[in-house]
């Protein structure tokens, strides 16, 4: 069939653009180190290669176009309606209650309805008030598909193996890493010439007072990058959650190896474990989730696991189910995933379960994983330490691909949380983004600034995710990889330029380093969200504007969750503050070290055109593919192919045990403007706050840091979090490892040490033993004989008359005995 | 007159048998056990003929009594060589003298 070997080609380019960074990893590994410089030449064409792999792929994927095909809406309609109304007599009357809950009771909602979870189906009656970001009745692509690739092992019908998993989702992650791993690679020749010949590190002293030389470790960087941007690729084309832990720990090798590129510093080595460990601990509560979720549903695969939980895929709309619960058991009963009727339990006639306390559980396992890899409250503290990495390091892993692999793993897993999991996400997202982007406020070293930008911005996107809007979470985890590696890339080049990462000794520099002033603004104004609404817009303006629709929404549904969108508001304002604020402090006013200023230069241009095609790309018109007067972005192609993605709606019934309801889409459309104009105050106002500080001197800076200093001191310390865990974790581990080490020295080692005299007592008790008794033993059998003997002698007088006379007496006796024996 | 069964024959060799033997554990003379060796034999003897005149003995009684005499002789001769020897090494026959070989 045409749809199958369409699927087939492009899983086969997907596939192709994921293993030829495995292949230059290996190429690299063997003979880098004889390359030299064309290491990177191996790198870039690996990647490079991946590149136009998914460019490929992306096209063969839009070609697929349900309007040519499709039937007109009412059968669209009526196929679906008549397909849910008949669940209800295939899902069987329950035998111990005959009320089963439903969480949506798709039976009253027909065509004619405003059903927001088919609203590619409407009627035109059902349109809501002239929304021009409708969305036109028209699928991109085709549905997610998955297609097994090699299989480790086998139990009985569950399988445990490599698969690929193929939706608008994944072609738009692997154009979006591959693009922006090219580009940074590129740059990363020009940032990383100091590792081509001996390297003088001046962080690290060695005890005769010098600093360290060594040898240059250039190809070593690019063989690690190749191997991060393989697992990354193999994370997102995954299509088992087990393939995605196998990534998953991969990638954090590779983070662990590239935060420690400058192992010998002591800075660097301990950040590299600090960002292993603290991904582990969130490691155990996925393993925990991977625990439940194999044994509730016996497989790893999403479509199984999908399937089970929410009824097979709708093939008109693309979108998974809904969850039916059983109120009697509480637990959702699991479906057959062909003919979406229940499973039956084959010894009792009932409907098969998983508690659905139980789901929770997985839900909130596989999220704290995402805690963990996303850098979320409270397993945050690694990532400003992983600035200790190469900037081109943490452009790539720890603003654009890693950290979102968190964000990205929510998003594949939507359909298995539960809108109380979905809640703690969101929640979660909030806190974060709120405490980040306050310590951001403060700091001072230009990277770590980026990095509480990093956190707060993957904050957003989990509250994005958490609150239901799901276009709008991933959307922005696209928009922010651009414009995040854009910022990254840019500090590196003024890094590499000053030779300092502290802003207080940088300012000025714009006329100095003209393109990358200008390729940072643009960044800037992304991540700020700003733009003039119908005529220019920025990437981060239509993501974020997007985010901040789906709050007001949801707030206005739970108005006891309305703080879930205040948060994200004044975090916009934040954000565009501590950005302007960079911005101002690195390239504006007066040079603060003026032999600093003096030695900046214009990075080489392999370093600032990669730059330039990501501020090109942070611009809204391009990422969105959309016309710029047009007044909101979801138009644009790229959401749309996101939005094909979305693997189901919460329709406005859908409420979770504890009371949440999610927001439709038109409700969202509703509020749009709204939250978009609210969202631009704000962001324009932390933009002049930081201009009247920063840019123009009006109000003095430290002046406030001294009036606030309490606070001032604990936004610097990043909220004493790296304290805390030290107090909790770090210290009562150091004592129990003291008391195990006393343990051993004083009780196993007194042991082992006192055992020669030990075996000295036991030897002389042995011998006493030995002397005492065995020879007492025989000597007293002696001494009796001798005493018997002695006795006996008296008998012996040496007198004849005696002898005749015993001899006399004994015959005499010897007769009588005889004769008394004879006669008995 | 009666005539005399056996049992005073008996009786009197007991007689001789327990003076003999009485003789042998009581006299201090070396010659005077002898005589006492010589009683019990004699006794003995004396039981040997009357079982053969009263008993189913035959003539082996009588013969048995002509080898004990003869032992008897030969037993006294090797006896009293005993005796002299014992007088060279203790100059008296006093057999209370020769315990030497007490315990």
């Amino acid at each position: 069939m045409d749809l199958v070997n369409l699927q087939t080609d492009i899983v086969f380019w997907l596939v192709l653009a994921w293993l030829l960074p495995l292949a230059a990893f290996i190429l690299e590994l063997l003979i880098g180190s004889r390359f030299g410089k064309y290491a990177a030449v191996c790198a870039i064409g690996g990647i490079g290669g991946s590149f136009l792999c998914s460019l490929m792929a992306c096209f063969l994927w839009l070609q697929t176009s349900v309007t040519s095909e499709s039937p007109p809406e009412s059968i669209a309609t009526h196929s679906i309606t008549e397909g849910i109304a008949s669940t209800p007599d295939q899902m069987p009357a329950v035998n111990h209650s005959g009320d089963v809950y439903r969480f949506a009771t798709f039976e009253e909602h027909h065509s004619e309805n405003d059903v927001s979870s088919h609203h590619e189906a409407h009627d035109s009656a059902g349109h809501d008030s002239g929304s021009e970001h409708h969305e036109a009745p028209e699928l991109l692509g085709m549905a997610g598909f998955e297609r097994p690739l090699y299989s480790f092992a086998t139990f009985g019908e569950s399988s445990l193996g490599l698969s690929v998993y193929v939706d608008g989702l994944t072609i738009a992650m692997f154009v979006m890493v591959s693009f922006i791993a090219t580009l940074i690679h590129v740059y990363a020749v020009g940032y990383m010439h100091d590792e081509l010949h001996e390297f003088t590190d001046p962080e690290v002293v060695l005890s005769d007072g010098n600093p360290l030389t060594r040898p240059g470790r250039f190809p070593r960087f690019f063989t690690y990058f190749s191997l991060f941007t393989f697992s990354m690729l193999g994370l997102v084309i995954a299509g088992n959650i087990f393939q995605v832990f196998i990534f998953w720990e991969l990638v954090g090798l590779c983070s662990y190896l590239l935060i420690g590129f400058y192992f010998e510093r002591k800075t660097a080595s301990t950040a590299a474990n600090k960002a292993f460990i603290v991904n582990r601990v969130g490691d155990f509560g996925f393993l925990i989730g991977l625990m439940i979720l194999w044994t509730s549903f016996s497989s790893f695969e999403f479509t199984e696991i999908f399937g089970q939980l929410r009824g097979p895929l709708d093939t008109e709309t693309h979108r998974w189910g809904e969850m039916h619960y059983d109120q009697e058991v509480h637990g959702l009963i699991l479906q057959n995933t062909e003919t979406g009727t229940a499973q039956m339990d084959p010894e009792t006639q009932n409907p098969r379960t998983v508690s659905y306390y139980l789901l929770v559980a997985a839900g909130l396992g596989i999220f704290c994983g995402c805690v963990g890899k996303s850098a979320q409250f409270p397993l945050h503290t690694w990532l400003p330490d992983a600035m200790e990495g190469p900037t081109p390091v943490s452009g790539l892993v720890h603003s654009a691909t890693m950290v979102a692999a968190g964000v990205y793993l929510v998003g594949r897993f939507y359909p298995v949380f539960t809108p109380e999991v979905l809640l703690v996400i969101a929640y979660i997202g909030g806190i974060t983004l709120m405490m980040a982007a306050t310590i951001a406020i403060v700091a001072t070293d230009i990277k770590r600034v980026l990095a509480y930008s990093t956190i707060s911005q993957l904050g957003y996107m989990m509250l994005a995710l958490g609150i239901g809007g799901w276009v709008a979470g991933l959307f922005h985890l696209l928009t922010h990889a651009f414009f995040k590696a854009l910022l990254f890339l840019c500090s590196g080049s003024v890094i590499h330029a000053t030779h300092t990462n502290e802003m207080p000794r940088m300012g000025g520099l714009r006329k100095k380093m003209p393109a990358t002033f200008w390729t940072m603004f643009a960044g800037v104004i992304a991540i700020s969200g700003l733009a003039i609404p119908g005529v220019l817009g920025f990437a981060g303006f239509y993501s974020k504007d997007e985010i901040l629709a789906n709050a007001l929404a949801f707030g206005k549904v739970n108005p006891q969750h309305m703080i879930l969108f205040w948060l994200p508001m004044i975090g916009a304002a934040i954000t565009s503050f501590y950005m302007f604020r960079l911005l101002f402090m690195t390239f504006f006013g007066k040079p603060r070290d003026q032999h600093v200023y003096d030695h900046a230069h214009e990075s080489p241009p392999v370093m600032w055109v990669p730059l330039a095609i990501l501020a090109f790309f942070s611009t809204g018109a391009f990422i969105c593919w959309v016309n710029p007067t047009a007044s909101a972005g979801l138009d644009g192609k790229v959401p749309q192919i996101l939005h094909d993605a979305l693997p189901f709606v919460h329709s406005n019934t859908t409420v979770g045990l504890s009371g949440i309801q999610f927001a439709s889409s038109d409700a969202v459309h509703a509020v749009h403007a709204q939250a978009g104009t609210l969202a631009l105050i704000m962001a324009v106002g932390g933009a002049v706050f930081a201009y009247l500080f920063y840019g123009a001197g009006i109000l003095n800076p430290s002046e406030l840091q001294r009036q606030f200093s309490p606070i001032h001191r604990f936004l610097q310390n990043s909220w004493y979090f790296d304290e805390l865990y030290d107090w909790l974790f770090v210290h009562p581990t150091h004592r129990v490892a003291r008391w195990f080490s006393g343990l051993d020295r004083n009780g196993i080692d007194w042991l082992i040490d006192h055992s020669a005299s030990f075996t000295v007592m036991v030897s002389r008790l042995n011998g006493a033993f030995d002397y005492k008794i065995v020879d007492g033993t025989v000597n007293l059998v002696a001494k009796l004989v001798y005493r018997l003997a002695d006795w006996l002698r008296v008998i012996q007088t040496g007198q004849l008359r005696q002898y005749v006379l015993f001899i006399v007496v004994s015959t005499i006796g010897l007769f009588m005995a005889i004769i008394f024996i004879a006669s008995k | 007159m009666t005539p005399i069964g056996l049992s005073p024959y008996l009786t009197v060799g007991a007689v001789l048998f327990v003076a003999g033997v009485v003789c042998m554990a009581t006299k201090r003379n070396a010659v005077g056990i002898l005589m006492g060796v010589e009683l019990v034999l004699n006794a003995a003897n004396l039981n040997f003929v009357a079982f053969n005149r009263f008993g189913k003995l035959g003539l082996d009684g009588q013969m048995f009594a002509l080898f004990v005499i003869v032992l008897a002789a030969a037993e006294a001769a090797v006896a009293l060589a005993i005796v002299l020897n014992f007088y060279n090494n203790h100059y008296t026959i006093d057999v209370d003298h020769g315990e030497q070989l007490h315990g």
